[in-house]
């Protein structure tokens, strides 16, 4: 506001070489005051990224796949997200080996769903990739998840098959430690 | 006008010395000698946190402070960040897994203690302030996250006056107090009965404290310098300043990079403003001059 | 908001349009633009502007603070280190909040006296003066609750000694306590509800600084020569002239904020405001923050809990009543060589009250604050009518512009544009 205003008098002035430096100055002030305003949004808008113990707080979490039966569906959280971790039966194996691409909404062969040699075992985020509710699962007419919300439709393996969801459920950052045992937050390019 | 507020100014600074100063003496406010000044690196406009001090103060907190005393807002990972003791994130991780944190309830609904990680926050000694206060004589041991910022003394009523100032500013009492308390204890005067369980301390407010003197010379092992040579010596007065600087450190994780920022901000605004001085002359040239109050033609009568 | 008739002409066929229909334009530029402004005003004036700046960086980083900040007998303290530790630029919002609610005190103070020694308070300003107090009253009850926030020892220990000064009112004041603390003790309840209120009560204030400066836009600004307008040339435009020199203040008394902020946070402060609230430990030496000394020492002046608490509300509200006790045909203390001793006396004294309320009630320093509060009265009660009765003022300058320049001298530049000051120069 001061600035603009306090340029428009230095027109009125008489000598040119008086007048230039006059608008210099006042050119230099009003810089002066945007610069400093501009800053002065900085640590606001950095206020309102994840503080330091959130960042800190997404430690990976190991998870003992022992007690988890076949075809159980089992809840865990990293970082205040859902994850499902699934027990697939050896006919859900089968069935999801034999899909074929052209069926599906986000073409995604078999092997790149599982960790190799663990054909079993199905590790996804559980919040629908349309807008975000929890799909339910053994719903729906492909062996894995109906979300509540806007009908879409996921196979055993968390591939969307039927809309509005544009793509596959996906994969969050894991590695086996062992057979039983498995690191959610390592192993995966998102690593903490 | 200016020098008229300059005599009132004087003259009530005067009047309250006289009227009460004398009475407001430290020695009645505080009940004991002031604490005396330690040289801080941190101290002052360009202050800076001495990382090696403050290694060797984590190491005086974990190898004796810890023992009664939390530090529950402070993180392993605190440990690792800009401006503070500097350790790497390997240390810092090696440092948290020696220590076993509770965490849960896992599957079953049980608490289970597993091996710390650097976001973990130090494990108080004590679960809770009541198990505290049990094992210490009916009072729990404070916290230690912000005590350097929880504790003050007064000097005199009249230091408010210059304390908040550049060059000649104090903000470091509650560090000095630390320290001094570290260094206060000795025997009781004669006239000056200590009850059981209490101990005496020159510094601390009413000489009687619960907690016995913390640490004698020689009881933590710095690590030794290349040619073998102990770098600061391993005495009281020694462990009093590198703890208290630590301390400060945990109150105040932040104070490098908020004198750093300060200063540029201040520089910023005296530019900024010495500009905005030379506009404002020059706007107002148009209309015959500025006006600011210190022109005694506006203090004469007609 | 002006008395002044809007000069503003739009220019574009969309401003046109817009105009017709909501004529804010030439609202923000009778008041912020044409408005005049008398040409010899001094420094003191800058310290609206710089009133405002601090309302404004005081709700920005306020709701910013809030962002983070749980409101709650167990997390508040906790919150508080949270921001100052883990969130990005923490320290530095809530370090502007504390502090910056100290420098506006420091600012309103200024604008206080101001407004006492050059009579602002006198007719036509009576209004615009009590919304003045008012604006000081809501400043006041917003800073307690903001300071009981952090729920620190002298958070918990400000609010139980606040609100037991309620309970000192007759009848119905055990109700009033009980249903501000929302339980049998200061507790959880109350820090909620402090909250809500903290956040409620800097909007109030926005919004009777807008009758504040629609009430100034009215009556104009006094001076200190304390004379109306009478000509164009005793005006200058507010753009850019009071702009101008609104910004250069406001940005030079941002340096001593900024030294503040960032070189001593803590000084204003009190450092049991660290230790988290225990309901079973009172702090050595309970004192409010340092803009409430003067009235904190009137309260322990009185060795009744009800006079007491009547003389502390009755110091403030009497401020209200300086339209009405000043008899004094002239309004400038430059004018006025009798009241101005005693001014600066009063000035004094509630300096001296401040410094009273810091130090412990006992002894010599209750004596020198009720000799101190009883001046503060007398003031307002005896030497404001009293002066106005019998002294004899100064003779007054025949205009502003003589008052800037002396008799008779003559000043380059025009002033105001001809006819543009007419509203107030027949309010004056």
């Amino acid at each position: 506001m001061a600035t603009t205003s306090a340029t428009a008098p230095g027109s009125r002035d008489g000598s040119s070489q008086d007048g230039s430096r006059r608008d210099f100055l006042f050119l230099a002030t009003g810089a002066g005051l945007a610069v400093g305003a501009a800053s002065v949004t900085w640590p606001f808008v950095a206020s309102m990224a994840p503080d330091a113990d959130t960042i800190a707080a997404g430690a990976p979490i190991d998870v003992d796949l022992t007690p988890i039966q076949d075809g159980q569906i089992v809840n865990v959280f990293w970082r205040g997200k859902l994850i499902f971790v699934r027990k697939l039966t050896g006919k859900e194996v089968t069935d999801m080996q034999a899909v074929p691409l052209s069926a599906m909404i986000d073409p995604a062969a078999f092997p790149t769903r599982v960790k190799n040699g663990h054909d079993q075992w199905l590790i996804v985020y559980g919040n629908c990739t349309h807008l975000g509710c929890v799909p339910i699962g053994h719903q729906g007419n492909f062996e894995g998840w109906a979300c509540p919300c806007h009908g879409s439709q996921f196979d055993a393996v968390g591939r969307v098959r039927h809309g509005p969801a544009p793509i596959n459920l996906p994969i969050p950052p894991y590695a086996f430690e062992t057979d039983t045992k498995i690191r959610i937050g390592e192993g995966g390019k998102e690593a903490a | 006008m200016m020098r008229r507020v300059l005599s009132t100014t004087a003259a009530f600074a005067v009047a309250a010395l006289l009227t009460g100063a004398a009475p407001a003496s430290a020695q009645e406010g505080h009940g004991g000698p002031i604490p005396g000044r330690v040289g801080w690196s941190f101290a002052g406009t360009f202050g800076r946190f001495d990382t090696a001090q403050l290694q060797r103060g984590f190491q005086v907190y974990k190898e004796v402070c810890s023992a009664c005393h939390s530090m529950k807002l402070v993180a392993f990972r605190n440990l690792a960040q800009d401006g503070g003791p500097d350790f790497s994130a390997a240390q810092v991780k090696a440092l948290a897994a020696t220590y076993q944190v509770k965490d849960g309830p896992n599957d079953a609904g049980e608490m289970f203690e597993r091996p710390g990680r650097p976001a973990d926050a130090f494990p108080p000694p004590f679960p809770n302030d009541q198990a505290a206060a049990a094992a210490n004589g009916g009072k729990a041991p404070p916290d230690f996250s912000v005590i350097a910022k929880a504790r003050t003394f007064s000097r005199g009523s009249l230091y408010f006056l210059t304390d908040w100032l550049p060059l000649i500013g104090y903000s470091e009492q509650g560090p000095d107090y630390i320290h001094a308390l570290i260094n206060g204890y000795e025997e009781a005067p004669k006239d000056f009965s200590v009850p059981d369980g209490g101990h005496y301390n020159k510094y601390y407010p009413g000489h009687i404290i619960a907690m016995p003197p913390p640490i004698t010379d020689g009881q933590v092992t710095y690590a030794k310098n290349d040619a073998g040579q102990p770098v600061v010596p391993e005495t009281v007065d020694q462990y009093g300043k590198d703890v208290a600087a630590f301390l400060m450190w945990t109150a105040e994780p932040h104070m490098m990079d908020r004198k750093a920022l300060g200063f540029r901000v201040i520089l910023f605004l005296i530019i900024l403003s010495g500009l905005l001085y030379y506009v404002k002359k020059k706007v107002w040239a148009d209309v015959g001059g500025e006006v600011h109050g210190l022109q005694p033609e506006l203090h004469k009568a007609f | 908001m002006s008395g002044t008739a809007s000069t503003y002409v739009p220019k574009s066929r969309v401003a046109k349009w817009f105009e017709a229909r909501l004529p804010i334009a030439g609202l923000v530029h009778s008041s912020f633009i044409a408005y005049p402004v008398p040409r010899n005003l001094n420094y003191f004036w800058t310290f609206g502007a710089i009133l405002a700046a601090f309302l404004g960086i005081q709700i920005v980083t306020g709701v910013w603070l809030a962002m983070h900040y749980e409101p709650s007998a167990t997390g508040a303290f906790n919150s508080v280190e949270k921001i100052m530790r883990d969130v990005n630029y923490g320290w530095l919002l809530r370090y502007a909040h504390a502090n910056g609610a100290s420098m506006f005190f420091v600012a309103v103070y200024v604008h206080m006296f101001r407004a006492l020694y050059y009579g602002s308070y006198k007719a036509p300003r009576e209004v615009l003066y009590i919304l003045g107090v008012i604006i000081y009253l809501l400043m006041m009850a917003t800073a307690f609750l903001g300071y009981t926030l952090p729920w620190g020892q002298m958070s918990f220990w400000g609010a139980t000694v606040i609100t037991n000064i309620l309970a000192a009112i007759p009848v119905v004041g055990d109700t009033i306590q009980t249903l501000l603390w929302g339980g049998y003790s200061v507790g959880n309840p109350t820090v909620n509800r402090f909250f809500s209120l903290h956040y409620l009560l800097p909007w109030m204030i926005a919004g009777v600084v807008v009758l504040h400066v629609w009430a100034l836009h009215v009556t104009g600004q006094n001076n200190p020569a304390g004379i109306p307008i009478k000509s164009g040339k005793d005006a200058v435009p507010f753009t850019p002239y009071a702009t101008v020199k609104d910004v250069f203040a406001t940005c030079v008394f941002m340096i001593l904020f900024s030294w503040f902020l960032f070189f001593q946070p803590n000084y204003l402060g009190h450092a049991d405001n660290y230790i988290a609230a225990n309901p079973a430990v009172t702090p050595a030496h309970i004192v409010p923050e340092w803009y409430f000394l003067p009235f904190y020492a009137i309260l322990r002046a009185v060795p009744s809990k009800l006079g007491g608490v009547i003389l502390m509300f009755s110091a403030v509200i009497i401020l209200a009543f300086a339209p009405w006790l000043d008899w004094s045909r002239v309004r400038s203390c430059n004018y006025r060589p009798i009241y101005r001793q005693f001014f600066w006396v009063f000035i004094g004294a509630t300096f001296l009250l401040g410094w009273l309320g810091s130090q412990p009630p006992e002894g010599g320093y209750v004596i020198a604050s009720q000799i101190c509060t009883a001046y503060y009265f007398a003031h307002f009660l005896l030497v404001m009518p009293l002066c106005g009765l019998f002294e004899t003022p100064k003779a007054l300058p025949a205009s502003i512009l003589e008052s800037v320049t002396g008799p008779g001298k003559q000043v380059s530049g025009s002033g105001m544009p001809a006819g543009a000051a007419a509203a107030p120069t027949t309010k004056g």
